[in-house]
């Protein structure tokens, strides 16, 4: 237990969820009469146990209603598990929110004064620390204001530059990082780091994948209320995303909107596949994975040199990132008649980030001014496992070069 | 239940106190005065009806002062209960998001009702001159017998600021069986009003109406009809102390065990 902050041991929380609201004598004297249970059982954690050591950062992932809240929730001493324990070794941060407590109707000063006090700081104590926590926020002028006329951003600022007054070993922070623009995120982001070098514990529950790969050593992930996977960082994000992705079954890939398949007599585009490195069709694909597209067209009128290519699309942005035909590639396509089949094949640039992506196939004549099948969204993808997430496109091939150059005597 | 009175906690109640204070006469011009002037105002129009229109209380010495002890008391005992009941949940933001002691924001809410108890306790000493009323060495007992208002008001709120998270019904039934005390307690007349002895002794079971009889007694005059006489010194005086020992065991047991489970089912 010396090297250990927190030690969960097999704890399970079960919420009884009323069927109808039974907040009334009424219907709980009624229940009873009938003798049938006014509410249903909700396992929201089932037989949860790990370790969190002294001094790490330590990450809680999970899907939304997976239950990471309610982990948190139990490890700050909010809620009391339904089964199991959980030990604390350590002063430990009462608070999961950032302003807690925060009156509308009190100005920023008297709030200061009310949330340290629910931080467990005295008068005295807070009237020594005033002025540092209005200098880090950045609101002087706005002390004797009422909160309410603060815009969220500034609460949000004023509420950070108290929290982290808070001297505790160790530290529960809940999606604080979706607030704030990016100054202030910054800002978090030093105290992470200062943070670190302190070697306090920190339990962070955040979508961020970014961020949790920053600071985090090791982390859980949380599904359906169970521990799935737990380790290193990088195993536990590695899970999740299988797991998200598993969980977007094909209905869920969408034909891109607003556009619509342009159709013709002369031909057909079918089968239209994204496939890996074997050949195989698949629609999930790791960050750098080979992948190739592959599209049929049936033949109904004879044509000489039609153009064929395709465009690929990011979805989330419903940009146009890539396209290939053969009137691009120089590359004649030949005579076909009636009847005839055509297999297009070509491979991506092997340099597309996370996201999910979306291939139009087309087929137009010989000067790409007709065409005659063109399908947008005609099969889709997603990559994952990327670690660049500030573009959608990354190329590794390596073009960089650094230069060192060592600073000389006599140049100043 | 260590370190109840801790730095920490005593801090916190110092501030939630604070906080409550600034917020409830927030917008109002006189502010903090409506906490005189409220009961005065009562006090005034209850004085007019019953003494001046019912001649009630004419054979009582000093009886305006009478009423207004009584008043005082019943209003004190009222606004604690009823603060206290929706206070956890009024502060459920609080309780979903972050670990304080629970009981904290119950006390926080007698501890206001106290302040305002004090305050009118002025008022009353004020009359006190003006009617030229002898102070009575008894007086002394005064505050034993406030405190033992406050611990049966402070065990019936922490039993009805738990039970209200699970049941809203409470705040409707609470404001009936208020209402019903105010009446069937000898705030607005004289006990010896009532004939029949039977009545009287049940009436006096009650601790409210034995602590304000009491009070009268001993601040005001002797002429006040307490507990003592009623039962004629026997041993069933002790049931309305019995009884705030228990209600506040009550109380204290019950919110114990449910503030575990406050924080889902607000």
């Amino acid at each position: 237990m010396e090297d250990i902050a927190i030690k969960v041991d097999n704890v399970s929380k079960t919420f009884k969820l009323p069927r109808e609201k039974n907040t009334s004598i009424k219907s709980a004297a009624i229940n009873i009469f009938r003798a049938r249970k006014g509410y249903d059982l909700q396992r929201a954690l089932d037989d949860v146990s790990f370790e969190i050591k002294k001094g790490e950062f330590f990450g809680i992932v999970g899907k939304n209603g997976s239950g990471k809240s309610t982990l948190l929730k139990l490890l700050a001493g909010i809620y009391t598990p339904t089964k199991g324990s959980i030990q604390v070794n350590g002063k430990l941060t009462p608070f999961i929110e950032l302003g807690v407590g925060f009156n509308a109707e009190l100005t920023g000063r008297e709030n200061v004064y009310l949330n340290g006090a629910l931080l467990g700081f005295s008068r005295k104590e807070m009237q020594a620390m005033y002025k540092d926590i209005v200098e880090f926020a950045e609101l002087k002028r706005f002390m004797d204001q009422k909160l309410k006329n603060y815009s969220s951003g500034m609460q949000v600022r004023l509420a950070f530059s108290i929290a982290i007054r808070a001297q505790s070993d160790i530290l529960l922070i809940d999606e604080v990082l979706a607030v704030g623009d990016a100054a202030f995120q910054t800002k978090c982001y030093n105290y992470f780091y200062e943070l670190k070098k302190k070697n306090t514990t920190v339990v962070f529950v955040s979508h961020d994948r970014g961020a949790l790969e920053r600071f985090c050593e090791n982390g859980v992930l949380i599904n359906d209320g169970e521990v799935v996977s737990s380790g290193p960082i990088q195993d536990v994000l590695k899970d999740y995303t299988s797991i998200v992705l598993d969980q977007l079954d094909s209905t869920q890939i969408k034909p891109a909107q607003n556009k619509d398949r342009k159709t013709s007599d002369y031909a057909k585009i079918t089968n239209i596949e994204a496939l890996d490195a074997k050949n195989q069709p698949k629609n999930k694909f790791n960050f750098g994975d080979e992948i190739s597209v592959r599209f049929e067209i049936q033949v109904k009128h004879s044509m000489t040199n039609p153009v064929i290519g395709m465009t690929l699309w990011h979805k989330n942005t419903d940009t146009a990132l890539f396209a290939t035909n053969t009137l691009i590639e120089s590359k004649s396509a030949g005579e076909y008649s009636k009847g005839d089949k055509i297999i297009f094949t070509s491979k991506l640039p092997r340099i597309i980030n996370d996201g999910e992506y979306s291939i139009e196939p087309a087929i137009a004549n010989d000067s790409a001014t007709v065409f005659y099948d063109q399908v947008p969204g005609g099969t889709s993808f997603f990559v994952s496992g990327g670690n660049n997430p500030h573009s959608l496109l990354s190329d590794t091939s390596g073009s960089i070069i650094i230069e060192k150059k060592t600073r000389q005597y006599g140049e100043d | 239940m260590r370190h109840i009175f801790s730095k920490k906690n005593r801090a916190l109640l110092a501030e939630l106190v604070r906080t409550d204070f600034k917020l409830r006469y927030q917008g109002s011009i006189l502010g903090y005065a409506w906490s005189l002037l409220r009961p005065l105002l009562i006090f005034v129009i209850l004085y007019v009806v019953f003494v001046k229109f019912l001649k009630i209380g004419n054979d009582v010495p000093h009886f305006p002062v009478y009423l207004l002890l009584g008043i005082v008391m019943w209003n004190f005992f009222l606004e604690m209960t009823v603060q206290s009941l929706g206070s956890i949940v009024g502060r459920g933001d609080l309780i979903r998001k972050i670990r304080i002691p629970r009981w904290i924001i119950v006390l926080s809410s007698s501890i206001s009702a106290l302040i305002n108890l004090f305050l009118n306790l002025v008022v009353v000493v004020i009359f006190l001159f003006i009617n030229h009323v002898d102070l009575l060495q008894t007086t002394l007992y005064l505050p034993l017998i406030l405190l033992e208002v406050y611990v049966f008001a402070l065990g019936l709120s922490l039993f009805l600021s738990a039970a209200f998270v699970k049941y809203r019904d409470i705040g409707y039934i609470w404001e009936v069986i208020l209402q019903a005390g105010f009446y069937l307690t000898p705030i607005l007349y004289p006990l010896a009003r009532i004939t029949n002895l039977t009545f009287q002794k049940l009436i006096m079971i009650n601790p409210m109406a034995q602590a304000i009889q009491d009070a009268r007694y001993s601040a005001i005059t002797h002429q006040s009809r307490t507990i003592y006489q009623v039962f004629e010194g026997g041993r069933y005086r002790v049931i309305p102390f019995a009884i705030v020992i228990l209600v506040f065991l009550g109380g204290l047991t019950y919110f114990r065990k449910e503030s575990k489970y406050f924080a889902e089912n607000i």
